[in-house]
């Protein structure tokens, strides 16, 4: 008896799976953000990720945002964002972008010299702007158009291909190069860009926290979003509304 | 010079019109202003009075919003299954879901400053995107943007973008979720002791 029920529990569930498999390839939806074949391990992960998190790198970004004065933080931020223009650069030239790219170089060229090594992002200041584009996203742009979502420790959200395009990103951070002398040099400017960002997600926690009514659910779908935007550089196209 | 005097009249006639009907973009930009202009000579709301806050956004945004469109576009195609009893109760819930948890980004306010962007729209347009950036030193700018729509009583926003993520459609998959383990019922129930928790969080940060 109890065999049976599972059975028929286990067929539901496969029904239930098909369903929404087929709900998520119909046409309209073709572009939703529900792509999480995955998401048993994704949400262990997430859990690992949460615990991390608030033994250690919190507190450490809490510690970092408590104690560096704006003007640091600011340099900081600069710091990285100048050395991001390579990568911007790069990706906006291979996704045929080539006057983005040239403005990106542009940027490079004045924070490194006049900005003395990208502390002051002074490109802005002159009115060019900054982009935000990395491998994953020339991949999409490529045609890699939708992905599945992977939840992985201390890297956070990524979907397949941007993971792939973070190993090549990282391949192509002049910050490994440069530095190649050094390794504990190279090591505390990588722990300290982590920490900057994780820095600056603060004020995004308690939001999060509240917000949600399934965290894991609501961090996912909020990275894909994310992603979509970035990859229609802050004009994606509109989904379809139940309104219309 | 009869001419020109009608004309005149027109003209006035024309514009005040005009003001009436609003455009989108200076419903945004009005109503932004105030609202920071507010905080920014609000210590208590700085300090982190979570229930200022809200009663400051029930007051002066709330109004712009049209909740049950928003609501609509949070749930899905499953909406239309809602009787419209359902759909002013979920409507309900989600409003108050919204406000606490947003309302709480005006408590971190720190001298951030909000730049329009260039906005275009046609003479016939019921259905805009309003466009503005948040600036604030030692971080990225944020994309932050407002869909409005036209009725009868003038624009109101349904959906609301940060940095392209929808705080609106962000909620379909765990609304889908909630309505496939208890339906509209169930999710109206789970948005619902979501907020009673927050609730209690509010009232425990008061007794402090």
């Amino acid at each position: 008896m109890t065999g049976k029920s599972t059975t028929w529990k286990r067929r539901a569930g496969i029904g239930c799976l098909a369903a929404s498999v087929i709900a998520l390839g119909g046409p309209a939806l073709a572009d939703d953000v529900g792509h999480d074949p995955l998401e048993g391990f994704n949400r262990a992960m997430f859990a690992v990720n949460e615990g991390l998190d608030t033994v250690a790198i919190k507190p450490v970004a809490q510690a970092y945002d408590f104690v560096t004065p704006l003007p640091v933080r600011v340099g900081v931020g600069d710091f990285f964002g100048n050395i991001a223009d390579v990568r911007n650069a790069l990706n906006n030239a291979l996704q045929g972008k080539l006057s983005d790219a040239g403005t990106d170089l542009g940027r490079l060229l004045i924070n490194s010299t006049i900005g003395i090594f990208g502390l002051f992002d002074v490109a802005s200041e002159l009115g060019l702007e900054k982009h935000d584009e990395d491998f994953g996203q020339t991949l999409a742009v490529w045609g890699w158009d939708n992905s599945s979502f992977m939840f992985w420790p201390l890297l956070g959200p990524r979907t397949v291909r941007d993971t792939g395009g973070w190993v090549v990103d990282a391949y192509t951070d002049p910050t490994w190069y440069t530095l190649n002398k050094s390794v504990a040099a190279r090591n505390s400017l990588v722990a300290l860009s982590f920490v900057d960002v994780r820095a600056a997600l603060l004020p995004t926690d308690k939001v999060v926290e509240e917000a949600a009514l399934d965290k894991y659910a609501y961090v996912r779908d909020a990275y894909l979003q994310r992603r979509r935007n970035l990859i229609f550089d802050g004009r994606p196209p509109r989904l379809e509304d139940v309104m219309d | 010079m009869m001419n020109k005097l009608i004309a005149l009249v027109f003209a006035t006639l024309f514009a005040n019109l005009a003001l009436a009907q609003e455009a989108p973009d200076a419903l945004v930009k009005q109503v932004t202003e105030e609202v920071l202009e507010i905080v920014r000579k609000d210590r208590s709301i700085q300090n982190g009075d979570a229930k200022k806050a809200i009663d400051l956004v029930d007051a002066k945004v709330i109004p712009h919003f049209n909740f049950l469109h928003m609501t609509a576009l949070a749930v899905g195609k499953d909406w239309r299954k809602a009787s419209p009893q359902q759909q002013q109760q979920l409507a309900g819930e989600f409003k108050t879901l919204l406000v606490r948890t947003y309302s709480n980004a005006l408590t971190s306010y720190k001298d951030q400053k909000v730049v329009y962007k260039p906005f275009r729209m046609n003479a016939g347009d019921t259905d805009v995107l309003v466009r503005t950036e948040v600036h604030q030193p030692g971080n990225k700018p944020v994309q932050l943007d407002y869909s409005l729509e036209k009725l009868d009583a003038g624009w109101k926003v349904y959906d609301v973008n940060v940095a392209g993520i929808s705080l609106v459609t962000n909620y379909r998959d765990q609304f889908g979720q909630e309505i496939r383990n208890g339906g509209i019922d169930g999710l109206i129930k789970a948005i619902a002791a979501k907020n009673k928790s927050l609730e209690g969080n509010l009232a425990k940060a008061d007794g402090k």
